[in-house]
Protein backbone atom coordinates (compact mmCIF):
# COMPACT_ATOMS: atom_id res chain seq x y z
CA UNK A 1 0.00 0.00 0.00
CA UNK A 2 0.97 3.69 -0.76
CA UNK A 3 1.01 6.16 1.81
CA UNK A 4 0.88 9.55 0.07
CA UNK A 5 1.35 12.75 2.06
CA UNK A 6 -0.22 15.51 -0.32
CA UNK A 7 1.30 19.42 0.86
CA UNK A 8 -1.45 22.06 0.59
CA UNK A 9 -0.81 25.58 -1.10
CA UNK A 10 -2.90 28.20 0.04
CA UNK A 11 -2.92 32.17 0.52
CA UNK A 12 -3.76 32.02 4.77
CA UNK A 13 -7.53 31.47 4.12
CA UNK A 14 -8.36 29.40 1.05
CA UNK A 15 -6.77 26.11 -0.50
CA UNK A 16 -5.19 26.82 -3.99
CA UNK A 17 -7.44 25.32 -6.75
CA UNK A 18 -4.05 22.93 -7.26
CA UNK A 19 -4.37 20.90 -4.50
CA UNK A 20 -7.67 19.22 -6.34
CA UNK A 21 -5.27 18.02 -9.06
CA UNK A 22 -2.74 17.11 -7.08
CA UNK A 23 -5.14 15.05 -5.19
CA UNK A 24 -5.96 13.58 -8.15
CA UNK A 25 -3.12 12.58 -9.72
CA UNK A 26 -2.12 11.07 -6.15
CA UNK A 27 -5.44 8.95 -6.52
CA UNK A 28 -3.60 7.77 -9.37
CA UNK A 29 -1.50 5.66 -7.57
CA UNK A 30 -3.31 2.02 -6.78
CA UNK A 31 -4.39 0.98 -3.48
CA UNK A 32 -3.15 4.68 -1.81
CA UNK A 33 -4.11 6.19 1.46
CA UNK A 34 -3.64 10.19 0.91
CA UNK A 35 -3.82 12.78 3.52
CA UNK A 36 -3.68 16.83 3.21
CA UNK A 37 -1.01 18.59 5.26
CA UNK A 38 -2.01 21.52 5.84
CA UNK A 39 0.63 24.25 7.02
CA UNK A 40 -0.61 27.39 7.98
CA UNK A 41 -1.05 30.19 10.69
CA UNK A 42 -4.92 29.22 11.29
CA UNK A 43 -5.40 26.13 9.45
CA UNK A 44 -9.31 25.95 9.93
CA UNK A 45 -11.43 26.93 6.93
CA UNK A 46 -8.42 25.78 4.38
CA UNK A 47 -8.31 22.24 6.42
CA UNK A 48 -12.04 22.00 5.67
CA UNK A 49 -11.73 22.54 2.43
CA UNK A 50 -9.34 19.69 1.97
CA UNK A 51 -11.18 17.60 3.66
CA UNK A 52 -14.15 18.35 1.59
CA UNK A 53 -11.79 16.57 -1.61
CA UNK A 54 -12.56 13.10 -2.87
CA UNK A 55 -10.22 10.66 -2.25
CA UNK A 56 -8.92 12.17 0.88
CA UNK A 57 -8.58 10.40 3.88
CA UNK A 58 -7.59 12.34 6.54
CA UNK A 59 -6.40 16.28 7.07
CA UNK A 60 -3.76 16.84 9.06
CA UNK A 61 -2.62 20.59 10.35
CA UNK A 62 0.16 22.21 11.59
CA UNK A 63 -0.87 25.55 13.07
CA UNK A 64 1.61 27.97 13.98
CA UNK A 65 2.74 31.35 13.57
CA UNK A 66 6.01 30.72 11.65
CA UNK A 67 3.86 29.17 8.99
CA UNK A 68 1.94 32.54 8.08
CA UNK A 69 3.78 32.51 4.63
CA UNK A 70 5.23 30.12 2.57
CA UNK A 71 8.74 30.39 3.12
CA UNK A 72 10.26 26.83 2.09
CA UNK A 73 12.84 26.89 4.45
CA UNK A 74 10.65 26.61 7.71
CA UNK A 75 8.08 24.49 5.94
CA UNK A 76 10.52 22.00 4.53
CA UNK A 77 11.91 20.69 8.03
CA UNK A 78 7.94 20.54 9.29
CA UNK A 79 7.62 18.57 6.33
CA UNK A 80 10.72 16.37 6.60
CA UNK A 81 9.24 15.37 10.26
CA UNK A 82 5.78 14.58 9.02
CA UNK A 83 6.86 12.55 6.35
CA UNK A 84 8.02 10.04 7.96
CA UNK A 85 5.64 7.12 7.72
CA UNK A 86 4.66 8.09 4.36
CA UNK A 87 5.73 6.04 0.83
CA UNK A 88 5.27 9.56 -1.25
CA UNK A 89 4.74 13.08 -0.74
CA UNK A 90 3.48 15.37 -3.26
CA UNK A 91 3.06 18.87 -4.10
CA UNK A 92 1.48 21.28 -6.90
CA UNK A 93 4.24 21.96 -9.37
CA UNK A 94 3.61 25.63 -8.87
CA UNK A 95 5.81 28.29 -7.81
CA UNK A 96 5.33 27.37 -4.32
CA UNK A 97 5.80 23.57 -5.04
CA UNK A 98 8.45 23.94 -6.97
CA UNK A 99 10.17 26.33 -4.10
CA UNK A 100 9.60 24.13 -1.76
CA UNK A 101 9.63 19.58 -2.70
CA UNK A 102 13.58 19.90 -4.03
CA UNK A 103 14.27 21.39 -0.15
CA UNK A 104 11.91 18.84 1.07
CA UNK A 105 13.62 15.77 -0.98
CA UNK A 106 17.02 16.91 -0.37
CA UNK A 107 16.71 17.07 3.46
CA UNK A 108 15.33 13.66 2.97
CA UNK A 109 18.36 12.20 0.77
CA UNK A 110 16.53 11.84 -2.07
CA UNK A 111 16.12 12.88 -5.95
CA UNK A 112 12.76 14.45 -6.32
CA UNK A 113 10.89 13.95 -9.45
CA UNK A 114 9.35 17.09 -11.35
CA UNK A 115 5.87 17.61 -12.89
CA UNK A 116 4.14 14.58 -12.78
CA UNK A 117 1.97 13.93 -16.39
CA UNK A 118 0.63 10.15 -15.90
CA UNK A 119 1.39 7.76 -13.43
CA UNK A 120 2.26 4.36 -14.85
CA UNK A 121 2.56 2.46 -11.35
CA UNK A 122 3.42 3.49 -7.55
CA UNK A 123 6.99 4.74 -8.60
CA UNK A 124 6.61 4.92 -12.35
CA UNK A 125 5.78 7.92 -13.90
CA UNK A 126 5.97 10.28 -17.05
CA UNK A 127 6.58 13.75 -16.69
CA UNK A 128 7.74 16.33 -20.20
CA UNK A 129 11.27 17.56 -20.61
CA UNK A 130 12.76 20.28 -23.16
CA UNK A 131 10.09 22.63 -22.86
CA UNK A 132 7.26 19.92 -23.60
CA UNK A 133 9.03 18.64 -26.46
CA UNK A 134 10.04 14.76 -24.76
CA UNK A 135 7.98 12.79 -22.34
CA UNK A 136 10.51 10.52 -20.38
CA UNK A 137 9.14 7.68 -18.05
CA UNK A 138 11.22 7.44 -14.91
CA UNK A 139 11.42 5.02 -11.89
CA UNK A 140 11.95 6.48 -8.95
CA UNK A 141 13.71 3.53 -6.52
CA UNK A 142 10.66 1.51 -4.46
CA UNK A 143 13.16 1.29 -0.98
CA UNK A 144 12.89 5.05 -0.39
CA UNK A 145 10.61 8.38 -0.23
CA UNK A 146 8.90 9.40 -3.45
CA UNK A 147 9.21 13.18 -3.56
CA UNK A 148 7.56 14.91 -6.39
CA UNK A 149 5.44 17.73 -7.83
CA UNK A 150 2.55 17.42 -10.12
CA UNK A 151 1.67 19.23 -13.18
CA UNK A 152 -1.58 20.22 -12.63
CA UNK A 153 -2.57 21.00 -16.09
CA UNK A 154 -2.72 17.26 -16.56
CA UNK A 155 -5.39 16.63 -14.32
CA UNK A 156 -8.94 17.32 -13.76
CA UNK A 157 -9.86 18.29 -9.88
CA UNK A 158 -11.23 15.60 -7.87
CA UNK A 159 -14.91 16.21 -6.90
CA UNK A 160 -15.75 17.60 -3.29
CA UNK A 161 -18.41 16.06 -0.95
CA UNK A 162 -15.97 14.47 1.27
CA UNK A 163 -15.36 15.27 4.81
CA UNK A 164 -12.35 13.20 5.67
CA UNK A 165 -11.29 13.71 9.52
CA UNK A 166 -9.01 16.34 10.39
CA UNK A 167 -6.35 16.23 13.10
CA UNK A 168 -4.18 18.66 14.44
CA UNK A 169 -0.47 17.35 15.10
CA UNK A 170 3.03 18.68 15.80
CA UNK A 171 6.42 17.80 15.08
CA UNK A 172 9.70 18.53 16.18
CA UNK A 173 11.78 20.59 13.94
CA UNK A 174 14.45 23.24 13.89
CA UNK A 175 13.04 26.13 12.36
CA UNK A 176 15.61 28.40 10.79
CA UNK A 177 15.93 32.23 11.49
CA UNK A 178 17.61 33.31 8.18
CA UNK A 179 14.46 33.82 6.26
CA UNK A 180 12.01 36.46 6.54
CA UNK A 181 8.86 36.99 4.92
CA UNK A 182 8.69 40.95 3.87
CA UNK A 183 5.47 41.34 1.77
CA UNK A 184 3.60 39.80 -1.62
CA UNK A 185 1.53 41.97 -4.42
CA UNK A 186 -1.03 40.11 -5.62
CA UNK A 187 -1.91 41.41 -9.50
CA UNK A 188 -5.29 42.19 -8.72
CA UNK A 189 -7.64 41.35 -11.34
CA UNK A 190 -11.76 40.63 -11.16
CA UNK A 191 -11.29 38.10 -14.39
CA UNK A 192 -11.30 34.32 -14.18
CA UNK A 193 -7.78 32.97 -12.69
CA UNK A 194 -5.72 32.59 -15.13
CA UNK A 195 -4.81 28.88 -14.56
CA UNK A 196 -8.50 27.42 -13.94
CA UNK A 197 -10.16 29.57 -16.41
CA UNK A 198 -12.40 28.15 -18.66
CA UNK A 199 -11.75 30.30 -21.47
CA UNK A 200 -8.04 32.57 -21.86
CA UNK A 201 -7.15 34.58 -24.07
CA UNK A 202 -3.94 35.88 -24.53
CA UNK A 203 -2.15 38.55 -26.26
CA UNK A 204 1.60 38.59 -27.60
CA UNK A 205 4.22 41.54 -28.32
CA UNK A 206 1.84 42.11 -31.31
CA UNK A 207 -0.30 44.12 -29.13
CA UNK A 208 2.56 46.77 -29.21
CA UNK A 209 1.35 48.72 -26.50
CA UNK A 210 -0.14 48.91 -22.70
CA UNK A 211 -3.12 50.98 -24.60
CA UNK A 212 -3.25 48.16 -27.22
CA UNK A 213 -3.77 45.69 -24.60
CA UNK A 214 -7.27 46.78 -23.87
CA UNK A 215 -8.74 44.59 -27.07
CA UNK A 216 -7.30 41.55 -24.82
CA UNK A 217 -9.42 42.60 -21.97
CA UNK A 218 -12.49 43.76 -23.84
CA UNK A 219 -12.50 40.22 -25.84
CA UNK A 220 -11.72 38.27 -22.93
CA UNK A 221 -14.51 40.53 -21.16
CA UNK A 222 -17.15 39.26 -23.44
CA UNK A 223 -16.63 35.80 -23.53
CA UNK A 224 -15.84 35.30 -19.31
CA UNK A 225 -11.97 34.65 -19.54
CA UNK A 226 -9.10 34.79 -18.05
CA UNK A 227 -6.22 36.89 -19.64
CA UNK A 228 -2.34 35.66 -20.46
CA UNK A 229 0.27 36.84 -22.53
CA UNK A 230 3.36 35.23 -24.29
CA UNK A 231 6.49 36.38 -22.68
CA UNK A 232 7.65 38.88 -25.31
CA UNK A 233 4.15 41.00 -23.93
CA UNK A 234 5.45 40.60 -20.71
CA UNK A 235 8.93 41.50 -21.12
CA UNK A 236 7.43 44.85 -23.09
CA UNK A 237 5.72 45.57 -20.13
CA UNK A 238 2.18 45.45 -21.58
CA UNK A 239 1.11 43.15 -18.76
CA UNK A 240 2.17 42.09 -15.39
CA UNK A 241 4.68 39.12 -15.00
CA UNK A 242 1.83 36.77 -13.51
CA UNK A 243 0.36 36.23 -16.85
CA UNK A 244 3.09 34.92 -19.04
CA UNK A 245 2.59 31.59 -20.40
CA UNK A 246 4.16 28.93 -21.16
CA UNK A 247 8.10 26.69 -20.27
CA UNK A 248 8.77 29.65 -17.40
CA UNK A 249 5.17 30.85 -17.06
CA UNK A 250 2.05 29.02 -16.14
CA UNK A 251 1.13 25.82 -17.43
CA UNK A 252 -2.69 25.85 -18.14
CA UNK A 253 -5.27 23.97 -19.77
CA UNK A 254 -8.11 25.61 -20.27
CA UNK A 255 -11.45 24.35 -22.72
CA UNK A 256 -10.78 27.25 -25.10
CA UNK A 257 -7.39 29.19 -25.76
CA UNK A 258 -7.56 32.20 -28.16
CA UNK A 259 -3.85 33.30 -28.83
CA UNK A 260 -3.66 36.71 -30.24
CA UNK A 261 -0.24 38.19 -32.24
CA UNK A 262 1.43 35.34 -30.47
CA UNK A 263 3.99 33.37 -33.03
CA UNK A 264 4.26 29.78 -31.32
CA UNK A 265 7.63 29.41 -29.91
CA UNK A 266 8.27 26.08 -28.28
CA UNK A 267 8.50 27.84 -24.96
CA UNK A 268 4.97 28.85 -25.21
CA UNK A 269 3.41 26.47 -26.85
CA UNK A 270 4.23 23.77 -23.77
CA UNK A 271 2.41 26.29 -21.62
CA UNK A 272 -1.16 25.28 -23.85
CA UNK A 273 -1.03 21.95 -24.79
CA UNK A 274 -3.72 20.59 -22.64
CA UNK A 275 -5.91 23.31 -24.02
CA UNK A 276 -9.13 21.86 -25.55
CA UNK A 277 -9.56 24.47 -28.54
CA UNK A 278 -6.42 26.44 -29.74
CA UNK A 279 -7.91 29.48 -31.76
CA UNK A 280 -4.94 31.54 -33.60
CA UNK A 281 -5.13 35.03 -34.85
CA UNK A 282 -1.99 35.81 -36.40
CA UNK A 283 -1.26 38.13 -39.26
CA UNK A 284 1.57 35.62 -40.69
CA UNK A 285 -0.13 32.62 -42.31
CA UNK A 286 3.34 30.42 -41.82
CA UNK A 287 3.56 31.67 -37.91
CA UNK A 288 4.27 28.17 -35.89
CA UNK A 289 1.17 28.91 -33.90
CA UNK A 290 -1.07 28.03 -37.00
CA UNK A 291 0.51 24.29 -36.74
CA UNK A 292 -1.50 23.54 -33.03
CA UNK A 293 -4.13 25.63 -33.13
CA UNK A 294 -7.41 23.83 -33.65
CA UNK A 295 -8.90 26.97 -35.70
CA UNK A 296 -6.48 29.38 -37.42
CA UNK A 297 -7.56 33.14 -38.63
CA UNK A 298 -4.82 34.97 -40.70
CA UNK A 299 -5.49 38.04 -40.64
CA UNK A 300 -4.17 41.29 -38.71
CA UNK A 301 -5.58 41.27 -35.06
CA UNK A 302 -6.37 45.13 -35.20
CA UNK A 303 -9.40 44.55 -37.46
CA UNK A 304 -10.12 41.02 -36.35
CA UNK A 305 -10.13 41.37 -32.49
CA UNK A 306 -12.83 44.42 -32.58
CA UNK A 307 -14.91 42.57 -35.41
CA UNK A 308 -14.75 39.28 -33.51
CA UNK A 309 -15.98 41.53 -30.14
CA UNK A 310 -18.78 42.76 -31.52
CA UNK A 311 -19.75 39.51 -33.15
CA UNK A 312 -20.47 38.19 -29.70
CA UNK A 313 -22.70 40.79 -29.33
CA UNK B 1 31.60 40.14 0.08
CA UNK B 2 34.58 38.54 -1.25
CA UNK B 3 33.30 35.94 -3.83
CA UNK B 4 30.07 35.06 -5.51
CA UNK B 5 29.66 31.42 -7.01
CA UNK B 6 27.55 31.11 -9.67
CA UNK B 7 26.41 27.89 -11.63
CA UNK B 8 26.73 27.16 -15.57
CA UNK B 9 24.87 24.41 -17.13
CA UNK B 10 25.73 23.37 -20.48
CA UNK B 11 22.23 22.22 -22.28
CA UNK B 12 20.86 22.05 -26.10
CA UNK B 13 20.24 25.57 -27.39
CA UNK B 14 16.77 26.94 -27.05
CA UNK B 15 15.62 27.53 -30.09
CA UNK B 16 17.14 23.87 -30.89
CA UNK B 17 13.43 21.66 -31.86
CA UNK B 18 15.09 18.34 -30.12
CA UNK B 19 14.05 15.15 -31.34
CA UNK B 20 14.06 11.95 -29.55
CA UNK B 21 16.41 8.86 -30.98
CA UNK B 22 14.68 6.44 -32.83
CA UNK B 23 14.95 3.74 -30.16
CA UNK B 24 13.38 6.02 -27.65
CA UNK B 25 16.88 6.26 -25.48
CA UNK B 26 17.58 9.17 -25.56
CA UNK B 27 17.55 12.58 -26.67
CA UNK B 28 19.61 13.18 -29.78
CA UNK B 29 22.29 15.89 -29.33
CA UNK B 30 24.83 14.75 -31.78
CA UNK B 31 25.88 18.00 -34.30
CA UNK B 32 23.25 19.97 -31.96
CA UNK B 33 24.21 23.45 -30.97
CA UNK B 34 24.80 23.70 -27.11
CA UNK B 35 24.80 26.69 -24.97
CA UNK B 36 24.55 28.42 -21.55
CA UNK B 37 21.31 27.11 -20.07
CA UNK B 38 19.83 31.08 -20.47
CA UNK B 39 18.78 31.23 -16.89
CA UNK B 40 22.25 30.36 -15.47
CA UNK B 41 23.51 33.51 -17.91
CA UNK B 42 20.91 35.60 -16.81
CA UNK B 43 22.65 34.46 -12.67
CA UNK B 44 25.70 35.21 -14.41
CA UNK B 45 25.06 38.44 -15.70
CA UNK B 46 23.55 39.63 -12.16
CA UNK B 47 27.08 38.38 -10.50
CA UNK B 48 28.64 40.86 -12.40
CA UNK B 49 26.86 43.66 -12.04
CA UNK B 50 27.26 42.81 -8.65
CA UNK B 51 30.79 43.00 -8.75
CA UNK B 52 30.64 45.87 -11.62
CA UNK B 53 28.82 48.40 -8.48
CA UNK B 54 31.59 47.39 -6.04
CA UNK B 55 29.24 44.39 -4.39
CA UNK B 56 31.63 41.54 -4.71
CA UNK B 57 35.42 41.21 -5.54
CA UNK B 58 35.87 37.78 -7.56
CA UNK B 59 33.01 36.02 -9.42
CA UNK B 60 33.89 32.20 -9.93
CA UNK B 61 31.73 30.04 -12.45
CA UNK B 62 31.40 26.30 -12.17
CA UNK B 63 29.99 23.78 -14.46
CA UNK B 64 28.93 19.77 -13.52
CA UNK B 65 29.93 18.03 -17.05
CA UNK B 66 31.89 16.42 -19.61
CA UNK B 67 34.83 18.63 -21.16
CA UNK B 68 32.51 19.78 -23.43
CA UNK B 69 31.00 22.07 -20.67
CA UNK B 70 34.78 23.77 -20.91
CA UNK B 71 33.41 25.80 -23.53
CA UNK B 72 30.58 27.02 -21.43
CA UNK B 73 32.48 28.09 -19.12
CA UNK B 74 34.84 30.00 -21.90
CA UNK B 75 31.91 32.06 -22.48
CA UNK B 76 31.10 33.25 -19.15
CA UNK B 77 34.60 34.10 -18.64
CA UNK B 78 34.23 36.29 -21.60
CA UNK B 79 31.57 37.53 -20.10
CA UNK B 80 33.52 38.70 -17.13
CA UNK B 81 33.95 35.99 -14.12
CA UNK B 82 37.15 35.58 -13.11
CA UNK B 83 37.70 32.08 -12.66
CA UNK B 84 36.24 28.70 -13.70
CA UNK B 85 35.82 25.43 -11.85
CA UNK B 86 34.59 22.31 -14.33
CA UNK B 87 33.72 18.84 -12.27
CA UNK B 88 33.83 16.41 -15.30
CA UNK B 89 32.15 13.80 -14.82
CA UNK B 90 31.09 11.61 -18.24
CA UNK B 91 27.68 10.70 -17.21
CA UNK B 92 24.88 13.08 -16.10
CA UNK B 93 24.47 12.55 -12.81
CA UNK B 94 21.42 13.23 -10.63
CA UNK B 95 20.36 17.10 -9.45
CA UNK B 96 21.04 15.60 -5.71
CA UNK B 97 24.27 14.34 -6.37
CA UNK B 98 24.97 17.71 -8.50
CA UNK B 99 24.17 19.71 -5.29
CA UNK B 100 26.25 17.62 -2.91
CA UNK B 101 28.81 18.17 -5.45
CA UNK B 102 28.43 22.06 -5.65
CA UNK B 103 28.22 22.11 -2.04
CA UNK B 104 32.07 20.13 -2.07
CA UNK B 105 32.57 23.66 -4.12
CA UNK B 106 30.80 25.69 -1.57
CA UNK B 107 32.62 24.70 1.32
CA UNK B 108 36.02 25.17 -0.26
CA UNK B 109 35.57 28.49 -1.96
CA UNK B 110 33.29 30.17 1.06
CA UNK B 111 30.99 32.65 -1.25
CA UNK B 112 29.09 35.52 0.42
CA UNK B 113 26.46 34.34 -2.52
CA UNK B 114 25.61 31.76 -4.84
CA UNK B 115 23.26 32.41 -7.94
CA UNK B 116 21.85 29.61 -10.62
CA UNK B 117 19.38 29.93 -12.96
CA UNK B 118 16.06 28.62 -11.53
CA UNK B 119 15.46 25.90 -13.74
CA UNK B 120 17.57 24.48 -16.69
CA UNK B 121 16.15 24.31 -19.79
CA UNK B 122 16.45 20.74 -21.04
CA UNK B 123 15.71 18.22 -18.09
CA UNK B 124 13.58 21.22 -16.78
CA UNK B 125 13.86 20.07 -13.03
CA UNK B 126 13.96 23.28 -11.29
CA UNK B 127 15.61 22.13 -8.54
CA UNK B 128 19.18 22.24 -8.01
CA UNK B 129 19.36 25.92 -6.03
CA UNK B 130 16.88 24.56 -3.64
CA UNK B 131 18.68 21.10 -3.31
CA UNK B 132 22.19 23.21 -2.89
CA UNK B 133 20.85 25.42 0.27
CA UNK B 134 19.24 22.46 1.40
CA UNK B 135 22.32 20.92 2.14
CA UNK B 136 24.52 23.80 3.10
CA UNK B 137 21.34 24.39 5.59
CA UNK B 138 21.22 28.18 4.10
CA UNK B 139 18.27 30.48 2.82
CA UNK B 140 16.99 30.14 -0.72
CA UNK B 141 15.32 32.42 -2.42
CA UNK B 142 13.99 31.28 -6.14
CA UNK B 143 13.04 33.00 -8.75
CA UNK B 144 14.25 36.16 -8.31
CA UNK B 145 13.53 39.23 -10.46
CA UNK B 146 15.59 41.28 -8.31
CA UNK B 147 18.70 41.34 -5.62
CA UNK B 148 19.32 44.11 -3.76
CA UNK B 149 22.09 42.99 -1.24
CA UNK B 150 22.46 44.75 2.40
CA UNK B 151 25.61 43.83 4.10
CA UNK B 152 24.95 40.16 5.36
CA UNK B 153 21.72 40.42 4.19
CA UNK B 154 19.45 40.69 1.16
CA UNK B 155 15.74 41.31 -0.23
CA UNK B 156 15.22 39.35 -2.59
CA UNK B 157 11.85 40.11 -4.98
CA UNK B 158 10.56 36.50 -6.25
CA UNK B 159 7.93 36.12 -9.03
CA UNK B 160 5.60 33.44 -8.02
CA UNK B 161 2.00 32.42 -9.44
CA UNK B 162 -0.26 35.58 -7.95
CA UNK B 163 2.25 38.41 -8.68
CA UNK B 164 5.50 39.82 -6.91
CA UNK B 165 7.11 38.51 -3.43
CA UNK B 166 9.78 40.00 -1.69
CA UNK B 167 11.70 38.06 1.34
CA UNK B 168 14.91 38.79 3.24
CA UNK B 169 17.51 36.60 3.43
CA UNK B 170 20.46 36.38 5.80
CA UNK B 171 23.73 35.75 3.62
CA UNK B 172 25.53 33.63 2.66
CA UNK B 173 22.37 32.52 0.35
CA UNK B 174 21.32 30.73 -2.60
CA UNK B 175 19.38 32.43 -5.48
CA UNK B 176 17.59 31.30 -8.40
CA UNK B 177 17.27 33.72 -11.91
CA UNK B 178 13.97 33.94 -13.31
CA UNK B 179 13.96 35.68 -16.54
CA UNK B 180 12.73 39.09 -15.96
CA UNK B 181 16.43 39.51 -13.24
CA UNK B 182 18.18 41.05 -16.45
CA UNK B 183 19.35 41.01 -19.73
CA UNK B 184 22.81 39.43 -20.27
CA UNK B 185 25.29 41.29 -21.99
CA UNK B 186 27.09 40.06 -25.43
CA UNK B 187 30.39 38.77 -25.88
CA UNK B 188 32.80 40.99 -27.56
CA UNK B 189 35.25 38.96 -29.08
CA UNK B 190 38.42 40.92 -27.38
CA UNK B 191 37.15 38.98 -24.03
CA UNK B 192 37.04 36.29 -25.88
CA UNK B 193 40.82 36.37 -26.66
CA UNK B 194 41.19 37.59 -23.01
CA UNK B 195 38.88 34.71 -21.27
CA UNK B 196 41.53 32.09 -22.68
CA UNK B 197 43.86 33.45 -20.06
CA UNK B 198 41.81 32.76 -17.42
CA UNK B 199 42.19 29.70 -14.85
CA UNK B 200 40.06 27.24 -15.50
CA UNK B 201 40.55 24.27 -13.18
CA UNK B 202 39.03 20.85 -13.19
CA UNK B 203 38.16 18.40 -10.62
CA UNK B 204 37.00 14.89 -11.25
CA UNK B 205 33.31 14.61 -9.81
CA UNK B 206 34.46 11.38 -8.37
CA UNK B 207 37.31 13.05 -6.43
CA UNK B 208 35.10 15.40 -4.78
CA UNK B 209 34.14 12.07 -2.73
CA UNK B 210 30.37 12.94 -2.69
CA UNK B 211 27.83 10.37 -1.90
CA UNK B 212 25.11 9.22 -5.46
CA UNK B 213 21.76 10.32 -4.41
CA UNK B 214 19.45 7.17 -4.99
CA UNK B 215 19.29 7.07 -8.95
CA UNK B 216 15.76 7.59 -10.51
CA UNK B 217 16.07 5.52 -13.83
CA UNK B 218 14.96 7.17 -17.16
CA UNK B 219 13.30 3.97 -19.15
CA UNK B 220 12.53 5.36 -21.96
CA UNK B 221 11.86 8.43 -23.84
CA UNK B 222 9.34 9.12 -26.76
CA UNK B 223 7.94 12.19 -28.26
CA UNK B 224 4.65 13.99 -26.98
CA UNK B 225 1.13 13.02 -28.52
CA UNK B 226 0.01 15.32 -31.12
CA UNK B 227 -2.96 17.43 -31.39
CA UNK B 228 -5.10 16.86 -34.38
CA UNK B 229 -4.88 18.76 -37.28
CA UNK B 230 -6.46 22.07 -37.36
CA UNK B 231 -8.58 24.19 -39.81
CA UNK B 232 -7.97 27.63 -41.17
CA UNK B 233 -11.24 30.26 -41.55
CA UNK B 234 -11.25 33.25 -44.03
CA UNK B 235 -13.01 35.39 -41.13
CA UNK B 236 -14.42 36.16 -38.16
CA UNK B 237 -18.04 34.68 -39.46
CA UNK B 238 -15.96 31.81 -39.94
CA UNK B 239 -14.52 31.54 -36.18
CA UNK B 240 -17.44 32.25 -34.90
CA UNK B 241 -19.46 29.51 -36.62
CA UNK B 242 -16.90 27.13 -36.28
CA UNK B 243 -16.68 27.72 -32.21
CA UNK B 244 -20.62 27.61 -31.98
CA UNK B 245 -20.16 24.23 -33.68
CA UNK B 246 -17.82 23.10 -30.87
CA UNK B 247 -19.69 24.09 -28.47
CA UNK B 248 -17.38 27.37 -27.12
CA UNK B 249 -20.30 29.46 -27.62
C1 LIG C 1 14.65 30.39 -21.48
C2 LIG C 1 13.46 30.92 -22.21
C3 LIG C 1 12.22 30.79 -21.64
C4 LIG C 1 11.10 31.29 -22.28
N1 LIG C 1 9.88 31.13 -21.70
C5 LIG C 1 8.78 31.61 -22.33
C6 LIG C 1 7.48 31.45 -21.77
O1 LIG C 1 7.30 30.90 -20.69
N2 LIG C 1 6.42 31.93 -22.46
C7 LIG C 1 6.56 32.57 -23.68
O2 LIG C 1 5.54 32.99 -24.25
N3 LIG C 1 7.77 32.73 -24.21
C8 LIG C 1 8.89 32.28 -23.58
N4 LIG C 1 10.11 32.48 -24.14
C9 LIG C 1 10.21 33.37 -25.32
C10 LIG C 1 9.86 32.72 -26.63
O3 LIG C 1 11.00 32.08 -27.16
C11 LIG C 1 9.38 33.80 -27.63
O4 LIG C 1 10.38 34.77 -27.76
C12 LIG C 1 8.09 34.50 -27.21
O5 LIG C 1 7.11 33.55 -26.88
C13 LIG C 1 7.60 35.36 -28.35
O6 LIG C 1 6.46 36.10 -27.99
P1 LIG C 1 5.41 36.56 -29.09
O7 LIG C 1 4.87 35.37 -29.79
O8 LIG C 1 4.47 37.47 -28.42
O9 LIG C 1 6.31 37.48 -30.02
P2 LIG C 1 6.82 37.24 -31.50
O10 LIG C 1 7.53 35.96 -31.62
O11 LIG C 1 7.51 38.47 -31.89
O12 LIG C 1 5.50 37.08 -32.33
C14 LIG C 1 4.62 38.12 -32.63
C15 LIG C 1 3.62 37.55 -33.62
O13 LIG C 1 2.63 38.53 -33.87
C16 LIG C 1 2.28 38.49 -35.25
N5 LIG C 1 1.76 39.82 -35.59
C17 LIG C 1 2.42 40.99 -35.69
N6 LIG C 1 1.57 42.00 -35.98
C18 LIG C 1 0.35 41.45 -36.05
C19 LIG C 1 -0.95 41.98 -36.30
N7 LIG C 1 -1.15 43.28 -36.54
N8 LIG C 1 -2.00 41.12 -36.30
C20 LIG C 1 -1.82 39.79 -36.07
N9 LIG C 1 -0.62 39.26 -35.82
C21 LIG C 1 0.46 40.07 -35.81
C22 LIG C 1 3.56 38.14 -35.96
O14 LIG C 1 3.27 37.53 -37.21
C23 LIG C 1 4.23 37.18 -34.97
O15 LIG C 1 3.87 35.85 -35.28
C24 LIG C 1 11.23 31.96 -23.52
C25 LIG C 1 12.50 32.08 -24.10
C26 LIG C 1 13.61 31.57 -23.45
C27 LIG C 1 14.95 31.72 -24.09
Amino acid sequence: MSRILVIAEHDGSTLNASIAKTVACAAQIENAEIDVLVLADAAGPIAAEAASLASVSRVLTIESESNAHPLAALLAPQIVAAAQNYTHVFGPSTTFGKDLMPRVAALLGVNQISDIMSVAGSHEFKRPIYAGNVVVTLSAPADVIVVATVRTASYKAVATGNSAPIESISVDADLPTHTRFVDAQAGSSDRPDLQTAAVVVAGGRALGSVENFDLIYTLADKLGAGVGASRAAVDAGYVANELQVGQTGKIIAPDLYIAIGISGAIQHLTGIKDAGTIVAINKDEEAPIFEVADIGLAGDLFTVVPELTEALG
Amino acid sequence: MDKILVGLKRVVDYNVRVRVKSDGSGVETDGVKMSINPFDEIALEEALRIKESGGASEIVVVSVGTSEAQQQLRTGLAMGADRAILITTDDAPDVLSCARALLEIVNREDPGLVIVGKQAIDDDNAQTGQMLAALWGRPQATCASKIELDGDKAIITREIDVGMERIEIDLPAVVTADLRLNEPRYVKLPDIMKAKKKPLDEIAFAELGVEAGPQIAHSSYEPPSERDKGVMVDDVQGLVTSLKDRGLL
